[in-house]
């Protein structure tokens, strides 16, 4: 069989695992940025209890593996009475999981901003959600956005895992074409190149736009 | 079945999972092993005065960082067999691993080398030091320490990402969390066991990589003390 008859029988199929894998890839980063931002602000704040809790969090879920999140979210959690769709645990381990670790890219970024921009902001006379808002977020972004491109890259390949809990993504869609077909040279070398793609040709130079803008809006980037 | 936890089980369990514990470390060691190794080669083809060996090497360090490690096992473990070459679960696990592991490694290498100042080489190439013994004496002592905390990292990444080695048939944990689980039908006990030996093992590594780390930057005057 011919790779391109291979293709033809094949290749909607894997199309469609690639949608699933996008749907994972979209909800999951949602999830994660809003997570870190939220852990990142706790590790910072003076109370021990939150500091704490997000200190926490933080060793936690990146402690323990993700594969391990991911099983446990989908066939522990029903113990507990909390049946969750493989499509949700999914989401929500790797939401969980990398939100781990982008909370430290924020409260790395929260820090590396100048004191004194803090300072004149305030000599100025900025309302608090002005001197968030208008002076430090701008700043923060071509600090955290380097980082966190590459924690989205590999947020990419991680969604791989979901296929283990039974989400019909992209991996899915070619293991089970590999077990019907046994073309596992075709099916697994087509998945391969559908996620090379997806990073080097969408994702990332989406990332590298999203950097560039960042770092225009600061009067920082080439013009 | 009876809900909840339940200690009698995870009693009964304990032993089966720290042997099976045993054998994540050991695939972790070897696989971080082949990676340094295959990092360096990496390397070798990223730093060769040929256009076209960089261009190739990178576009392969390109390709294998940006796509999962859960299919290249996958890859490695049915393909290989039919070009003849039949290897074990194993074997190819750690080659996988070797090989994924290996490019973020040269990367380090790379980053390592690139944080000796100039100045160093350019002084060696004043005292008309050989090559060879300018990377020996000056250059690799100085980059060395700048690579331990990116080694120390990928070392508990690897062990992280051990548990996809069950994927394939690698009677590592996470492999024989899910058989006792299948076998006994609970899971509750085998995940979280997982879980929790995970964290023991990697949370004081991931702690002693990051001292390292502010022992480099202080040691290079990056950070005061």
């Amino acid at each position: 069989m011919s790779y391109f008859a291979f293709l033809a029988e094949h290749g909607t199929t894997l199309l469609l695992g690639t949608v699933t894998t996008i749907k994972v890839l979209v909800c999951s980063i949602i999830l994660y940025v809003i997570i870190s931002m939220i852990f990142g602000l706790m590790r910072l704040s003076k109370n021990p209890i939150i500091q704490g809790t997000a200190t926490v969090y933080i060793e936690f879920f990146r402690g323990t593996s993700l594969l391990v999140q991911l099983f446990w979210a989908y066939y522990v959690l029903p113990f507990f009475g909390i049946s969750l769709e493989a499509f949700t645990a999914g989401v929500a381990a790797l939401g969980l999981n990398f939100g781990a670790y982008g909370a430290e890219i924020v409260r790395g970024g929260i820090l590396a901003v100048p004191k004194g921009q803090w300072e004149a902001a305030h000599a100025l006379n900025f309302s608090p959600v002005k001197r968030i808002k208008r002076i430090i977020i701008p700043q923060i972004f071509p600090i955290i956005l380097p980082p966190a491109a590459n924690l989205t890259v590999e947020l990419l390949k991680a969604t791989a895992l979901v296929a283990l809990v039974t989400v019909v993504d992209l991996t899915f869609e070619a293991k089970q074409i590999n077990s019907i077909t046994w073309l596992s040279a075709q099916c697994f070398g087509t998945a391969l190149l559908i996620y090379y793609f997806m990073s080097r040709f969408a994702l990332v130079p989406f990332l590298r736009w999203l950097e560039v803008l960042a770092a225009k809006k600061v009067g920082r980037g080439k013009v | 079945m009876e809900m909840g936890w339940r200690w009698d089980f995870a009693y009964e369990i304990l032993p089966q999972m720290l042997w099976a514990t045993l054998n994540t470390i050991i695939a972790a060691g070897v696989g971080y092993v082949i990676a340094l190794v295959v990092g360096l080669f990496f390397l070798l083809g990223q730093r060769t005065p040929s256009k076209i060996i960089n261009f190739i090497n990178r576009e392969i360090v390109e390709f294998i960082r940006s796509t999962p490690l859960l299919i290249q096992l996958f890859f490695v473990y049915f393909v290989l067999p039919q070009f003849g070459i039949k290897l074990s679960a194993w074997l190819c696990g750690m080659i996988t691993i070797g090989l994924h592991f290996g490019t973020y490694l040269s990367e380090v290498y790379r980053g390592a080398l690139e944080g000796v100042p100039k100045t160093q080489w350019e002084a060696c190439r004043a005292l008309n030091f050989s090559t060879v013994y300018t990377y020996r004496r000056i250059v690799l002592p100085q980059a060395f320490p700048i690579a331990i905390p990116g080694m120390g990292n990928y070392l508990v990444g690897i062990f992280k990402d051990t548990p996809l080695l069950s994927t394939i048939g690698v009677a590592e944990l996470f492999h024989a969390a899910t058989a006792v689980g299948g076998y006994n039908y609970r899971y509750l006990e085998p995940y979280t066991m997982v879980g929790i030996i995970f964290l023991i093992l990697s949370v004081p590594a991931a702690m002693w990589v990051r001292k390292l780390e502010t022992r480099v930057n202080v040691a290079q005057g990056k950070i005061k003390q």
